[in-house]
């Protein structure tokens, strides 16, 4: 039986979320709200969408057990879904398939992006180019420089990339620039958000999208081990991976879900991103939601070796999710992140991203506290190849 | 009667538009502010929009988010910008003080100690661009029990449906945003404007003001001739930042008197020739 049934019909989980942005912009917000609930409850739709996932990014993923890391920790068993391997590299893709469906049935010709590491970025240059639509993605400049190969990526793919160069020139600056355009161009122009945040109905229906995660490690779980698995674990940026993977356990009060958030160079340094952990609610980005804030309320500058967990809010129902309990948010550090990055190229034979190296970073320090039969499920959001320059550089190798 | 309601009933009187300038406050410097409110005074403003500055100002162009950013520099924050306006109203107690901003330095401080500190230091209106009327009625009653107009924005966009709703929360004056965009774009279409505050009066019993896009006297001078009040906000800011260090009070001073001459004038010929 489901009993979870957030958002309610404005969007609100608890009080977070909601609507929280300029008149120009509510005509617009309504009528995706409109065509959303359509699509949502069209059989058509649902199965184009599940189509696309299958013959386009490569679903099902496997959910794949990491046996030699496992006996290396010496507890509970580490599961791996496997993200990393679909198309583009990362989940991000499912989330992008969806809304670009649903922007070709609303009848829009141009898509718009905001991009930190460049993976949604990427995830939104490449569904524009399948379903032949323009697309331009708003990139801070300081992260176009720190990520330069996808900013190729995207040229490649035929996307305009615009560098932001207002506030602190990342990716919080380019969801601002990126709402600057749709307010301006809202008639032709549909706005994929990356993550579960933004005005409702973004953060639920991206939820929607990303919950094929949940839903298939469910079936995987009961077919290969024929039980659920005790603990769920995700790295937190926007939080969509982690909501994707959690949603469809939300009333499987059994299974525990920890949020893993980046602790940059530590949580009492002011060097981090741990938004959950440190943060304070309030409204950024047109929601309620926790967030990195000074006394005035003015957003703070983050810092994580990850560009994609590199984010002062987080998205609405994970500031619900902890109030009441139902989730648990810890942080791990750059350098916790980077030891176990090295571990699962080591033991494992797969480069993780540095996003993901952060729930893989938590699982190593919970493993070994817990039983050899408990089962850890760790959602592995994409795969390396990306931070390559990254991780050479902290070994003080310029490739 | 409040500051707001008896400036646009003496303006409706002597049947005169009035005229609203924005600017940051602390920009460019926490120390000018003050003054710059009086010469504002001094070249012929009815109203005062104040800004507060705010790190991520989604609904701003260039020009003005430039301006937060510089009062950012001085640390300017909301209890600052109240305590800016407190010190005007030691010479200054007739012309009203409407902020303008976003949620979360509101959100961070408290509804109902950032009310009863506004009203004391004398603030009249506060508009709260990311606090459409859905996500508002606590806030609006925290307003109201201190006596201060919450302002809201309507747009092109803006369904008729949505109009009995702001109706039911608005008072002081209404703020139409004449165009589709952020502050300081250029192209601004009089029909469309002059169409959609007929439809806007026949829900919306309160002053109407007019702003995004008005940079020279003749726009000031067209929309005085359709709306109970013309904003000018981007124009005032890029004299502030030309001005670059130099004290600001006297470019400002004439840029808004020869606004305020456009606005009074009968015929933009009139306008025209006086210059
Ligand atoms: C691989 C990967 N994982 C996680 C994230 C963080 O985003 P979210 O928290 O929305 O899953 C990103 C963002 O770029 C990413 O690329």
């Amino acid at each position: 039986m489901k009993i979870y049934d957030l958002p309610d019909k404005h969007g609100h989980f608890g009080p977070y979320g909601g609507t929280f942005v300029a008149e120009t912009l509510i005509a617009a917000l309504n009528e995706l709200c409109e065509h959303y609930e359509r699509c949502r409850n069209d059989p058509i739709f649902q199965a184009e969408f599940s189509q696309e996932l299958k013959h386009y990014v490569g679903r099902p993923s496997p959910v794949y057990h990491a046996k030699r890391w496992s006996e290396h920790l010496g507890g509970a068993q580490i599961l791996l879904k496997r993200e990393d391997l679909n198309h583009t590299g990362a989940h991000k893709i499912n989330n992008t398939v969806g809304q670009a469906l649903l922007a070709r049935r609303m009848g829009k010709t141009r898509v718009i992006a905001e991009t930190g590491a460049g993976q949604h970025g990427v995830a939104s240059a490449t569904v524009a180019a399948r379903y032949g639509m323009e697309c331009v993605v708003y990139m801070g400049s300081e992260d176009m420089r720190r990520q330069a190969t996808n900013v190729y990526r995207m040229k490649l793919l035929g996307a305009t990339v615009v560098p932001v160069e207002s506030g602190s020139r990342t990716l919080k600056d380019a969801l601002n620039e990126a709402m600057r355009d749709w307010v301006t161009n809202v008639e032709n122009t549909y706005y994929i958000i990356g993550t579960v945040a933004g005005p409702h109905p973004y953060p639920m229906m991206v939820r929607d999208f990303q919950a094929v995660i949940g839903q298939e490690a469910k079936m995987q779980m009961q077919q290969d081990y024929d039980r659920q698995p005790d603990i769920l674990i995700a790295c937190v940026g926007g939080g969509s991976n982690a909501i994707g993977l959690f949603y469809p356990f939300v009333d499987d009060t059994g299974v525990r879900m920890i949020g893993v958030e980046a602790a940059g160079k530590g949580i009492g340094t002011h060097q981090h991103a741990a938004t959950l952990v440190t943060g304070k609610p309030g409204v950024l980005h047109g929601n309620r939601t926790y967030l990195i804030q000074d006394e005035n309320g003015q957003i703070v500058e983050t810092h994580s070796i990850s560009a994609g967990l590199d984010y002062p809010g987080v998205g609405p129902e994970h500031s619900w999710l902890k109030d009441c309990g139902r989730a648990e948010y810890v942080a791990v550090t750059d350098e916790e992140a980077l030891s176990a990055f090295h571990a699962l190229c080591r033991f494992e034979g797969i480069i993780p991203a540095l996003e993901s190296s952060h729930a893989l970073a938590y699982a190593a320090k919970l493993a070994p506290t817990l039983g050899k039969d408990k089962l850890l499920l760790i959602n592995l959001s994409g795969r390396g190849d990306k931070d390559m320059a990254t991780v050479a550089e902290q070994s003080g190798i310029a490739l | 009667m409040n500051r707001i309601t008896s400036t646009f009933a003496a303006l409706a009187q002597q049947k005169r538009k009035a005229l609203i300038p924005f600017i940051t406050a602390g920009d460019p410097d926490p120390a000018v502010t003050v003054a710059l409110m009086h010469q504002l005074v001094q070249s012929g403003v009815d109203i005062i929009e104040l800004g507060v500055p705010f790190s991520d100002p989604m609904a701003d162009g260039p020009t003005i988010q430039r301006s937060s950013e510089r009062a950012l520099k001085h640390h300017v924050g909301l209890r600052d910008v109240i305590v800016m306006v407190a010190k005007f109203r030691q010479k200054n107690q007739a012309v009203p003080v409407v902020l303008m901003g976003y949620a979360n330095p509101i959100e961070a401080m408290g509804y109902a100690a950032f009310a009863e500190a506004a009203s004391e230091a004398g603030v009249d209106g506060v508009l709260v661009v990311d606090y459409p009327p859905e996500e508002c009625a606590e806030w609006v009653q925290q307003l109201k029990k201190w006596d201060i107009d919450p302002i809201f924005l309507l747009s092109p966009t803006t369904p008729e449906t949505r109009l009995k709703q702001v109706a039911q929360l608005a008072s002081g004056y209404v703020y139409y945003v004449s165009l589709k965009g952020v502050t300081g774009a250029s192209h601004l279409d009089l029909d469309s404007v002059r169409d959609k505050l007929v439809q806007l009066r026949s829900y919306i019993n309160l002053p109407i003001g007019v702003g995004f896009g008005i940079r020279d006297e003749s726009t000031a001078h067209a929309i005085a001739q359709l709306a109970d009040a013309v904003v000018v906000g981007s124009r005032i800011v890029e004299e502030i930042e030309q001005a670059s260090g130099d004290n600001p009070l006297e470019v400002v001073g004439n840029l808004v008197a020869s606004m305020r001459r456009a606005i009074d004038s009968a015929s933009l010929n009139e306008v025209v020739t006086e210059k």
